[in-house]
C-alpha cells in the first residue's frame, strides 16, 4: 500500500440517503452529551454489525462496525455495549427498529449499517444513527462510496457523523498524525518521518534513516509536512509532499542552522528558528518568494513558535527572563507579551485549533507536565505528569492533544499518548515500536 | 459523480496496484546515524599533532551546569589547550558540537547547544584561531553519549565535543 492510496481517499464522498426515507422524522432530540465540562459518565452506545449486501462485503462489514466501535469508545465520552448482551439483531438496514430491545440493554446511541459492493469494485457503506430513547433517528442517513483499501476511513466519517451529532462539535476520527519513528539505542537512535492515521493504522514511512529527523507539522491542507533534518550534517528546515515524498530545502541563509518550522494558517509563510553565533531568534520565509524576515532581536532564545488560528499572533518560548517561558507578539514581530508565570519551565507552546487555549509542556519539580493554558496565561491546568512528558499537538476539533512520553534510563524509549483536555482519558497510541514528536493534521476532507 | 472523476479514480487505482504492500519504501536502509566523534584513524597518541593526541591529552571536550553555557574555569583550562593545539597544527579545521541533556524540550535544547557550541567557539578564537577553521552545530539531546537517567550521565552529556578535520584548512 503506498501513500498514493490517500489521493482516492478524495474521491470518498458522502451524499445522504434522501432516497432510502426512514419512517418516523429527524430531530434533534434529548440524546446530547455536553462536553464542554468534561463528561464523567459515558454514554453507552450499540454498534449493530453492520449488514453485508455482497459476498464481497462481509469482513468490511464487521471490520467498519469494530472501528467505530473502537473511535467512539476511544474518546471516553462513549461506552459500546458489547455485541453479546443485544436482545435483537439488525439483519436488515431498512427493517423499523426494535427500540424495547435497545431500550432494555440501556442503549442510549444505536448504529445501524450496511456495506455493499459497487459494480466497479468500491464499497458502499450506509449507516443511521437512532437515539433510542426518543425512538427517532438523530440525523439523516448518510451514504459513503470510497475504495475498499480505504474502509478504515470510511469507518472514520461515519464515526466523526455520530460524534458530531451526539456532541455538536466537529470529530476528528478522519485524521492522521505525523511524528518521528524511533529505532535503535538511545545513544545512536535513528529516527524517520513518519505518518499514520490518527489510532496508529496505516503507517508509511516518509523518510529512510540516513539523517536525524525532528518535529515535523502538517501544513493546513494536510498535504505538506515541515520538519528538521540533519541531511548535510546541520539542523536545516525542509518541506516535504506526503504524497510524493519530494521533499526541499528551505531556502534561508546559508552557514545558519535552523529549526522549529510551523506553517501560517495561510499555508504559504513558514515561522521557525535561527541559530547564529550561539543565538536563536525567530523568522518568518514566505514560501512563493523566498524573502525571510526577522521577527525577534534578543540575545536570549526565542524558538518552538506557533501561530494563532486567524494568523495574527504568534506565542513562542523565550528565555529572556532567566527562565524558559511562554510569549505571544504579532505575527509581523513587535513587543512581546508573557503569559506565563507560574513556578517552573514552560516551552512548546502550541495555540488551538479554536484559538481559545494555548497547550505547552511545563517542567518543574523534576516533573514534566502537558497543560493548557487561555491564551493571555489565565486558568492553566496541567493534564499529565510523567519523568518527560513533551511536545503536544491538538486534535482538529480542539478536544484531544497528542504529545511524546519517555520513559527514563538506559532503555528509555519514546512512546504516543494521547489525553482529553479535560486531563481525562489518557491513552497510549498503538504504534509498532517508539515514537516521538506528534503532529496532528486537520479533518481530511 | 462525474465521468471525470471516474475516471480519474481509475487510474489512482492503478497507481495503488501498483505499489508494494510494504509500508516502508525505502526498504531497510544502512544509516549512519551515528553521528559525531569517529574512532578510526586517528594516529599515534604520542605524536602531538595526531588526532589521538587532541582527544586523549588536550581534550576534546568541555562540560557545562545545567541550562548554562559559560565556560567553568576548567572548561577555559581545556579550550585553552584546544586553541593551543590548533595553533600548532594548522592543517586541522574543527566543528565544535553543542550538546544538552535529556532534562529539557527538544528544541530548547536545540538552541542551548548552539549556544555551548558558540561559547567554545568564541573562546577559540580569543585565543587566537582563525573563524574561518572553525563551525559550529547543535545537537541538543539527540546524541547523548551516556543513556542513564541520572546526573552522572546527565554531567557527561551536558557538553560541548571540538571535533577536527584535516585538509580544509588554510
Amino acid at each position: 500500500m503506498s501513500i498514493a492510496r490517500y489521493l482516492t481517499a478524495l474521491y470518498l464522498m458522502a451524499v445522504g440517503l434522501a432516497f432510502l426515507p426512514y419512517p418516523g422524522h429527524a430531530q434533534q432530540g434529548p440524546l446530547r452529551i455536553e462536553i464542554t465540562e468534561g463528561v464523567i459518565e459515558p454514554l453507552p452506545f450499540a454498534v449493530s454489525s453492520f449488514v453485508s449486501e455482497a459476498p464481497g462485503a462481509t469482513t468490511f462489514a464487521d471490520s467498519i462496525s469494530q472501528v467505530i466501535g473502537q473511535n467512539l469508545s476511544g474518546t471516553g465520552l462513549f461506552r459500546e455495549i458489547p455485541r453479546g448482551a443485544f436482545i435483537s439483531q439488525v439483519t436488515n438496514f431498512d427493517s423499523p427498529v426494535q427500540y424495547a430491545d435497545w431500550k432494555a440493554i440501556n442503549a442510549q446511541a444505536l448504529i445501524t449499517g450496511s456495506v455493499n459492493v459497487a459494480s466497479d469494485g468500491r464499497l458502499i457503506v450506509k449507516f443511521r444513527l437512532f437515539d433510542v430513547f426518543s425512538e427517532a433517528p438523530l440525523g439523516e442517513g448518510l451514504q459513503f462510496v470510497g475504495d475498499t483499501e480505504d474502509w478504515r476511513r470510511m469507518a472514520h466519517k461515519v464515526s466523526d457523523q455520530v460524534y458530531s451529532r451526539i456532541t455538536g462539535e466537529a470529530g476528528y476520527f478522519d485524521s492522521r498524525i505525523v511524528f518521528v519513528s524511533e529505532t535503535g539505542p538511545k545513544n545512536a537512535r535513528e529516527k524517520r518521518l513518519a505518518v499514520m492515521d490518527y489510532d496508529g493504522a496505516n503507517l508509511q514511512f516518509l523518510t529512510d534513516a540516513s539523517a536525524i529527523v525532528l518535529a515535523p507539522r502538517f501544513s493546513p491542507q494536510g498535504d505538506r509536512v515541515l520538519y528538521t533534518s540533519y541531511e548535510t550534517g546541520f539542523p536545516q528546515i525542509y518541506e516535504l509532499n506526503v504524497a510524493s515524498v519530494q521533499r526541499r530545502q528551505l531556502n534561508v541563509p546559508a552557514e545558519a542552522m535552523t529549526f522549529a518550522p510551523r506553517y501560517a494558517p495561510n499555508g504559504q509563510t513558514v515561522v521557525f528558528s535561527l541559530a547564529q553565533r550561539g543565538n536563536t531568534d525567530i523568522y518568518t520565509l514566505d514560501l512563493s518568494s523566498g524573502q525571510s524576515q526577522r521577527l525577534t532581536s534578543a540575545p536570549s532564545i526565542e524558538t518552538a513558535p506557533s501561530f494563532s488560528p486567524d494568523g495574527s499572533q504568534i506565542v513562542f518560548e523565550s528565555d529572556r527572563s532567566g527562565s524558559q517561558q511562554l510569549y505571544v507578539m504579532p505575527a509581523r514581530g513587535g513587543e512581546p507579551r508573557r503569559i506565563s508565570f507560574g513556578p517552573g519551565r514552560y516551552g512548546t507552546p502550541v495555540w488551538s485549533p479554536r484559538g481559545d487555549l494555548v497547550a505547552f509542556t511545563k517542567q518543574n519539580e523534576g516533573r514534566f507536565h502537558i497543560g493548557v493554558m487561555r491564551t493571555d496565561g489565565s486558568e492553566e491546568r496541567l493534564l499529565t505528569a510523567s519523568f518527560l512528558d513533551e511536545g503536544p499537538t491538538w486534535s482538529p476539533n480542539g478536544r484531544v492533544i497528542m504529545f511524546t512520553r519517555e520513559t527514563a534510563g538506559a532503555t528509555g524509549r519514546p512512546a504516543l499518548f494521547s489525553v482529553d483536555i479535560s486531563g481525562r482519558n489518557l491513552r497510549r497510541v498503538p504504534i509498532d515500536g517508539a515514537g516521538s514528536d506528534p503532529a496532528w493534521s486537520p479533518l481530511l476532507q | 459523480m462525474t465521468l471525470t472523476r471516474y475516471a480519474l479514480l481509475l487510474t489512482a487505482v492503478a497507481v495503488l496496484g501498483a505499489c508494494s504492500t510494504s509500508a516502508d519504501r525505502f526498504g531497510t536502509g544502512t544509516t549512519d546515524a551515528a553521528a559525531g566523534i569517529g574512532t578510526s584513524g586517528l594516529g599515534d597518541p604520542s605524536d602531538p599533532t595526531s588526532l589521538a593526541y587532541f582527544q586523549q591529552t588536550v581534550g576534546d571536550r568541555v562540560l557545562f551546569v545545567v541550562d548554562q553555557s559559560t565556560l567553568t574555569p576548567a572548561g577555559q583550562s581545556t579550550v585553552a589547550q584546544q586553541a593551543a593545539f590548533l595553533t600548532s597544527n594548522p592543517e586541522y579545521t574543527a566543528i565544535i558540537e553543542g550538546h544538552a541533556d535529556e532534562r529539557g524540550t527538544r528544541e530548547y535544547n536545540l538552541a542551548l547547544g548552539a549556544r555551548r557550541a558558540s561559547a567554545v567557539q568564541d573562546f577559540l578564537v580569543t585565543q587566537g584561531v582563525a573563524p574561518n577553521r572553525l563551525q559550529t552545530v547543535t545537537y541538543g539531546k539527540e546524541r547523548p553519549l551516556e543513556v542513564c537517567s541520572d546526573e552522572a550521565c546527565y554531567s557527561q552529556n551536558r557538553r560541548a565535543v571540538t571535533v577536527l578535520a584535516a585538509g580544509l584548512g588554510s
